[in-house]
């Protein structure tokens, strides 16, 4: 119960860091436009005829490469070049708590960032007859997407207190999570590696699991997937704060 | 409360604590002195459970640091070095914050924030971004949080660093008032502050404790310590300083200034035989052989002094 309500105050201070600034803010905003552009302009919504999200979705995978790690970033590497990781560590929390509590809290301004593309949503309904459904499990996928890239960037975060060298390490991770299954790169890799090396290559990859929440299928597989991934990015933070703290 | 034993801080293959011992108890401040890197900080780091000692327990209130953190970690109010803050957050809202996690609630957590804003005078600020204000108040606002939850043992360290000289008064004042009933130990190189605050002092150099006692203690090992200082006129110095060191219990009589027939002269007591006291025996001297005598004094021993004397410089090479 304890361990909550410690949770509970970290996500608390973290999410208030976040609207105190204008960076939330700003990007919101951003975030609201590029998905607006991609999925109207660049997916052509319109033109496909079709009343579903697709050209919302697809684009998300490289959405977030750059705006995932945009956000969470600062998360350890600042508290490191500020010096309150060592106020933080010392208050009667465990290493675990605050690293779930700043986790969670990036996560929720992520997840508050994707609700508020409600409006597309009630334009395909406006428009046609969409399975809303397939557009549930899109948003599902779209979260845990989001979760797997900001797991990844609180380990980049935690490996230095430079924000930008934790910026760009995470889009590159990301960026290689993105590539092991896109299918222009597994196409070059099939024509001189086995179909099991390009499969397991892909089974890596973001993009094979969160193809099957855009058409609807919910598989436990991908859920693993996503779940596992941010449990080890999350571990390997913890550890690396700890290797920190031991010298 | 808090039982230091044998710890020892590796980095590498360099030790920044080697081997410390020692006990804080209720009612005492324990000072920390040392030159730069002397290992003060690396020391108060894993008494607050921030890194891990290499060897050697900590045990605060009973409880190790090490096996049963969190016991530990909630009765220990910990000042870092350079006063580290959320600088995005009011000053009231870091205060909250930090109560919060400290496990007060509700009404509790909001009159020891109120208690802690009056303990370290923040009033003015209270409604204040952190990162607006100036170095005195950054540093009180996260005096504060180390206060917020009454802890029964303080470590701060520096607590009084970046502050105007009214308000490193104001800490030192408050260091001591709260002394009476907690366990405090801070860190320092200012000396007079451990004369003001300090029921006891450790000096540590190079990672390894070379001094430890009251402040009067230690100044008693200070060369001039419990020397005679007077100044006479009209009287050669070499027949003062013949007449001075004939004394019993004086070891020697060094001649500091002799102008103008006005000379000074500093006696130094024999450590070999402690007690007596040389300035009556100078005065008495001094009646009979009718010296006449401007100024006589007992001279106290200077911490610098004793600093100096048992902290190598860091030019000094090897040890």
């Amino acid at each position: 119960m304890n361990a909550w309500f410690n949770v509970k105050a970290i996500v608390k201070r973290e999410l208030g860091g976040y609207f105190t600034s204008p960076i939330a803010y700003v990007f919101l905003i951003i975030f609201l436009l590029l998905t607006g552009f991609f999925t109207f302009t660049v997916g052509s919504f319109f033109e496909r005829g079709e009343a579903s999200l697709v050209s919302f979705f697809t684009w998300h995978p490289w959405l977030y490469l750059f705006l995932v790690p945009a956000v969470g970033m600062r998360l350890w590497s600042e508290e490191r070049r500020l010096g309150t990781i060592e106020l933080l560590l010392t208050m009667p929390v465990t290493t675990w708590e605050a690293l779930v509590g700043k986790f969670l809290a990036s996560w929720l301004f992520l997840a508050l960032a994707l609700a508020l593309t409600f409006p597309v949503v009630i334009t395909v309904n406006y428009l046609g007859n969409p399975d809303n459904g397939v557009i549930f499990t899109g948003y599902v996928g779209s979260l845990l997407l989001a979760g797997a890239y900001l797991a990844v960037t609180c380990m980049t975060s935690a490996m230095t207190r430079n924000q930008v060298i934790s910026f760009i390490l995470a889009v590159l991770i990301c960026l290689f999570l993105i590539l092991a299954g896109y299918e222009p790169v597994t196409g070059l890799l099939s024509r001189f590696a086995s179909a099991r090396v390009v499969d397991l290559v892909a089974a890596f990859s973001v993009m094979t699991h969160f193809e099957g929440f855009q058409r609807g299928v919910v598989d436990l597989r991908d859920i693993l997937f996503f779940a596992s991934l941010m449990g080890f990015a999350l571990f390997t933070t913890g550890v690396i704060l700890r290797s920190h703290r031991a010298g | 409360m808090i039982q230091v034993e044998n710890l020892v801080k590796a980095f590498g293959p360099k030790l920044a604590v080697n081997d410390v011992s020692f006990t804080v108890e209720r009612g005492e401040v324990l000072g920390f002195l040392g030159p730069n890197g002397a290992g003060k900080s690396t020391t108060m780091r894993m008494v607050t459970g921030f890194i891990p000692p290499t060897s050697g327990t900590i045990r605060v209130a009973g409880y190790d640091v090490l096996e049963n953190p969190l016991p530990a970690k909630r009765r220990i109010g910990y000042l870092p070095e350079n006063a580290p803050g959320y600088g995005d957050m009011t000053v009231q809202g870091f205060l909250l914050f930090a109560a919060e996690l400290r496990g007060l609630r509700g009404a509790a957590r909001r009159s020891a924030v109120d208690r802690a804003v009056e303990l370290c005078f923040l009033e003015n600020v209270r409604y204040q971004v952190i990162d607006t204000l100036s170095k005195g108040y950054k540093h009180r606002t996260c005096l504060a949080q180390s206060l917020v939850h009454d802890p029964d043992v303080l470590v701060m360290d520096e607590p009084t660093d970046g502050l105007d000289p009214n308000q490193k008064h104001e800490v030192r004042n408050l260091i001591k008032r709260m002394g009476a009933n907690k366990a405090i130990v801070f860190s320092t190189h200012i000396l007079e502050e451990v004369e003001a605050a300090c029921s006891r002092v450790i000096i540590i150099d190079r990672g390894r404790i070379v001094a430890n006692g009251t402040p009067e203690e230690l100044k008693a090992r200070a060369p001039n310590a419990g020397a005679a200082w007077l100044r006479v006129k009209g009287v050669p110095a070499a027949l003062l300083a013949g007449g001075l060191s004939g004394i019993a219990n004086a070891a020697n009589a060094e001649i500091l200034r002799d102008e103008g027939g006005i000379v000074e002269i500093r006696v130094y007591p024999d450590k070999a035989r402690p007690g007596g006291s040389l300035t009556g025996e100078v005065a008495e001297l001094a009646a009979q052989q009718k010296w006449q005598l401007e100024e006589l004094q007992t001279e106290e021993g200077r911490l610098d002094e004793v600093f100096r004397a048992i902290t190598l410089p860091d030019t000094v090479k090897g040890h």
